[in-house]
């Protein structure tokens, strides 16, 4: 599972059950978001747990904050799923709304390196 | 309702701002581009402003934070930029014709933002209703609330200017004025103010 452009790369390893992120994500709203949700909720499906790598994701606009917290809902609707985000303190929008996410699922774990 | 009624103003919008020695305008001609090469477009142009009034700043540490402080002007400056530009997209009346502009200016403690877009009455009014709802409800109590809303996928949520607001400190002003000609049309001026 893949997606890429010039702007951003999104791929899944499923030997660590980890979606790597990079690049420049500003996608149009939800409806645009719709491929890489679809490849979230796949990976999702395939293991028992799951982190998100957004350590190269550069920006990610508020649609892309809007996908990232329908995920965590749809994670925490599962109920057996642990979810780990893995970012970077080194990228600003990280270290300002990463932290939001566990308002929508407490069990969610953050690390920043 | 009447077109006068319309006219409104919202938080801290000052009519006249005060004067500063740098500031950069940019407007964004009514095209009949795809919207998509325009979005890509408003994208550029807020890393642009970035990089543009992060050169004012020195690259000294920042307490708490491995970014310095012209790394976080420069992050800062292009999210909030892009989220207002974004936002002028989406109330804008493409039919109506008339440019989407932003302006910013630098002084020493603080930057302002300001965008004007046009838009049609039915599109102004909703995006008063949810001002008011927003000055008049507890800040993080409503972002969790919206926050929640958009994760169920249950409607617009308005979590740009929520995130410029919670996770910025951006605070924020609203003009809403009936443009006289053409009295269907509502000029929407957003003023951002940001400590730096």
């Amino acid at each position: 599972m893949e997606i890429k452009t010039d702007d951003y790369s999104i791929w899944y390893d499923p030997e660590s059950a980890t979606v790597f992120f990079r690049g420049f994500l500003r996608l149009d709203g939800m409806e645009e978001y719709q491929p890489v949700m679809n490849m979230l909720l796949e990976a999702i499906e395939q293991s028992s747990s799951l982190t998100l790598n957004l350590q190269d994701l550069e920006f990610l606009n508020s649609s892309g904050i809007s996908m990232l917290s329908m995920f965590v809902v749809k994670v925490r609707e599962k109920g057996n799923v642990q979810l780990v985000l893995h970012g970077s303190d080194k990228i600003l929008w990280q270290t300002r709304s990463l932290k939001n996410l566990q308002r929508l699922m407490p069990g969610l774990k953050l690390e920043f390196s | 309702m009447t077109s006068t009624s319309m006219d409104q103003t919202f938080g801290s919008f000052f009519d006249e701002i005060p004067a500063s020695d740098e500031y950069l305008t940019l407007n964004f001609s009514p095209s009949t581009a795809p919207r998509k090469r325009r979005w890509n477009h408003y994208g550029m142009s807020a890393d642009f402003l970035g990089d543009y009034f992060a050169a004012f700043f020195p690259g000294d540490a920042v307490p708490d934070s491995k970014i310095n402080r012209q790394d976080t002007v420069k992050a800062t400056v292009s999210y909030i930029a892009n989220e207002l530009l974004e936002n002028a997209v989406k109330f804008s009346d493409e039919k109506v014709n008339l440019p989407i502009s932003i302006t910013l200016y630098l002084y020493e403690r603080e930057l302002i933002f300001q965008v004007t877009n046009y838009a049609n009455l039915t599109t102004a009014e909703k995006y008063q209703g949810f001002i008011q709802e927003l000055l008049n409800s507890d800040l993080d109590e409503f972002f969790t609330r919206q926050l929640e809303k958009t994760a169920q996928g249950s409607g617009e949520s308005n979590m740009g200017l929520l995130t410029m607001i919670n996770d910025y400190s951006a605070r924020f002003g609203w003009k809403f004025q009936v443009v006289t000609k053409q009295p269907e049309v509502l000029r929407i001026s957003v003023m951002v103010h940001l400590d730096v």
